[in-house]
């Protein structure tokens, strides 16, 4: 099994809940998508050139300095475990990770990682350029990512039309080649069933959503992922302002129908975070999606001041901690389809002791 | 070619079947295709660009038809505008050069727009520069069109006369 450490806090410093709005924005996320002009793109070139691929764009990063010290996974050399895990972490897509038992790794895969940027290759795209902040951070995303294009560009021949932009596998990336995303938690939306006239105008004025685990992902405990539906035709600072806009916009009305159930439904409110809250800290068995909508509840519990002995930083580590993959590598075993639910119930349970251990005991305390 | 079943739409993959002890070949829309279970990569349909392609594929077929019956096929990737309606992936950066009216009608319904207004990429010498696409001159169409009728090949012939058409009108 792979040596998670090596990774820059474990590549996760997006879950320390230090950005702005870190109480509803889980956080923010910028990619761009390059390819070498000499090459054919992922549909028609193959394992050879997808080597060749790798070769150029691992000797570019040894050069640059937002790079060299990157850890390098090939990933076509991993196991399945270890593609889970890098997949649960939002480092490498479903596509490159294959982390169904049967999945087929593409040869020539790879991913580097140094701090809060990364590299997939070989995806869809020849390069993949990612940079995931903690909260509501579209511009420190963009400019780690936008760094790294610099550097990469001096280096490699990207393809690139004089009116088209950059040139992308898939037609719905060309010209910027930039998805910014930004995870939002908007339990009061969808509790007031605001949630689906918002989401219907978004699509209106160029955004799109999906779920956290990326295209096609179901939404799961209230957690969307909400990105620029256009590459072409308006400039990187457009795209992230108007996506920017957006999410301000999206996030005042989520306060705002919060702090409606909060005054209307008070004891509603109350007992739904409180009910949450006591399931994931006694449970025994746990199924994701029901940890997913549980830690909702209590997210919004603690964005309200109702629940105050759990951290959002804790929140956010049993968003990935209690995947599958992350509860086998904390195991380090593997664990039955049996096994799972009970490991994850018995993880969740600690670290809310944990919490309340550095935080003192406040469970019952009324807010009124 | 339209499908062999609803004969409603244009067909995006061919099929080989054995019906009776008899060996049947013939094209299939995607819509058909997929109520036979055939994967044609275009379960894409439901996506927007998936019905983007759909769309592409009528104001586009006869192009499609000729540039496969042509063999004209990217230089780079040998990727043709049928493989990019079957996959919706582009095959290579030249392939936005060989198949430019259609990507950029793509783009346009996309986008909103074809004109990259964003970071120009630094290396100006080593993009892409922009040549004209090679695709056949006024006087290669006529020849095909001529051997075609020849050789009673109509449909393609009225593809090639299309096709000369549009050449003519483009230059006006
Ligand atoms: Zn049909
Ligand atoms: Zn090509």
């Amino acid at each position: 099994m792979i040596d998670l450490s090596l990774l820059p806090d474990g590549g996760m410093a997006w879950l320390e809940a230090s950005g702005v709005g870190s109480h509803l924005v889980v956080s923010t996320r910028v990619r761009l998508a390059r390819n070498l002009k000499q090459h054919r793109f992922a549909t028609r070139n193959d394992a050879a050139e997808r080597e060749a691929i790798y070769g150029e764009v691992d000797a570019a990063a040894a050069e640059a300095a937002g790079l060299r010290r990157a850890v390098r996974f090939r990933v076509d050399h991993l196991e399945l475990a270890d593609r889970r895990l890098l997949h649960e972490r939002h480092l490498l897509s479903r596509e490159l990770a294959a982390p169904e038992p049967e999945g087929r790794v593409r040869q020539g895969g790879g991913l580097l990682v140094q701090e809060s940027a990364s590299i997939m290759v070989n995806e869809e795209d020849h390069l993949r350029l990612q940079a995931i902040r903690s909260g509501f951070a579209l511009e420190g995303a963009w400019k780690a990512v936008s760094t790294l294009d610099v550097e990469l560009g001096q280096r490699l021949a990207f393809a690139f039309h004089p009116e088209f932009g950059y040139l992308t596998s898939c037609p719905t990336n060309v010209g910027t080649g930039l998805r910014a995303s930004v995870l939002v938690h908007l339990p009061g939306l969808v509790l007031t069933k605001e949630i689906n006239k918002i989401l219907q105008a978004l699509t209106q004025v160029g955004l799109t959503f999906r779920g956290l685990y990326g295209e096609g992902s179901e939404v799961v405990g209230n957690l969307f992922q909400l990105s620029n539906q256009t590459t072409l035709g308006k400039s990187e600072p457009e795209l992230l302002d108007h996506l920017g806009k957006l999410v301000r916009l999206v996030i005042e009305n989520e306060e705002r129908a919060r702090q409606l159930l909060l005054r209307d439904a008070t004891s509603i409110i109350e007992d739904k975070v409180w009910r949450a809250y006591a399931l994931l800290r006694y449970a025994r068995t746990l199924s994701l999606d029901e940890t997913m909508n549980l830690l909702s509840g209590v997210r919004l519990g603690v964005g309200l001041g109702l629940i105050p002995n759990v951290g959002m930083y804790a929140l956010n580590k049993l968003l990935v901690f209690a995947q599958p993959a992350h509860l086998a590598a904390t195991e380090r075993r593997t664990l039955s389809d049996d096994e799972t639910p009970v490991r994850r119930a018995a993880y969740v349970r600690q670290v809310l002791e944990d919490e309340v251990g550095r935080r003192g005991p406040s469970a019952g305390t009324p807010s009124a | 070619m339209m499908c062999k079943i609803c004969g409603e739409r244009e067909s995006v993959i061919n099929v080989t079947e054995i019906v009776d002890g008899e060996v049947r070949t013939g094209g299939l829309c995607a819509k058909c295709a997929a109520e036979k279970g055939i994967e044609t990569g275009i379960g894409l349909a439901e996506t927007p660009l998936g019905g983007f392609l759909a769309k592409l594929g009528e104001g586009v077929g006869p192009d499609a038809a000729l540039a496969a019956a042509l063999g004209l096929g990217c230089p780079q990737c040998g990727a043709t505008l049928h493989d990019f309606r079957e996959v919706g992936r582009v095959g290579c950066a030249s392939c936005y050069l060989i198949f430019d009216a259609p990507l950029r009608e793509l783009l346009r319904r996309l986008h909103g727009s074809t004109h990259h207004t964003g970071s120009r990429y630094a290396d100006s010498s080593a993009a892409i520069q922009p040549s004209p696409p090679s695709s056949p001159s006024d006087g290669d169409l006529r020849d095909q069109l001529k051997r075609a009728i020849e050789s009673e090949q109509f449909e393609l012939a009225a593809e090639l006369r299309d096709r000369i058409r549009r050449l003519a009108g483009d230059r006006e």
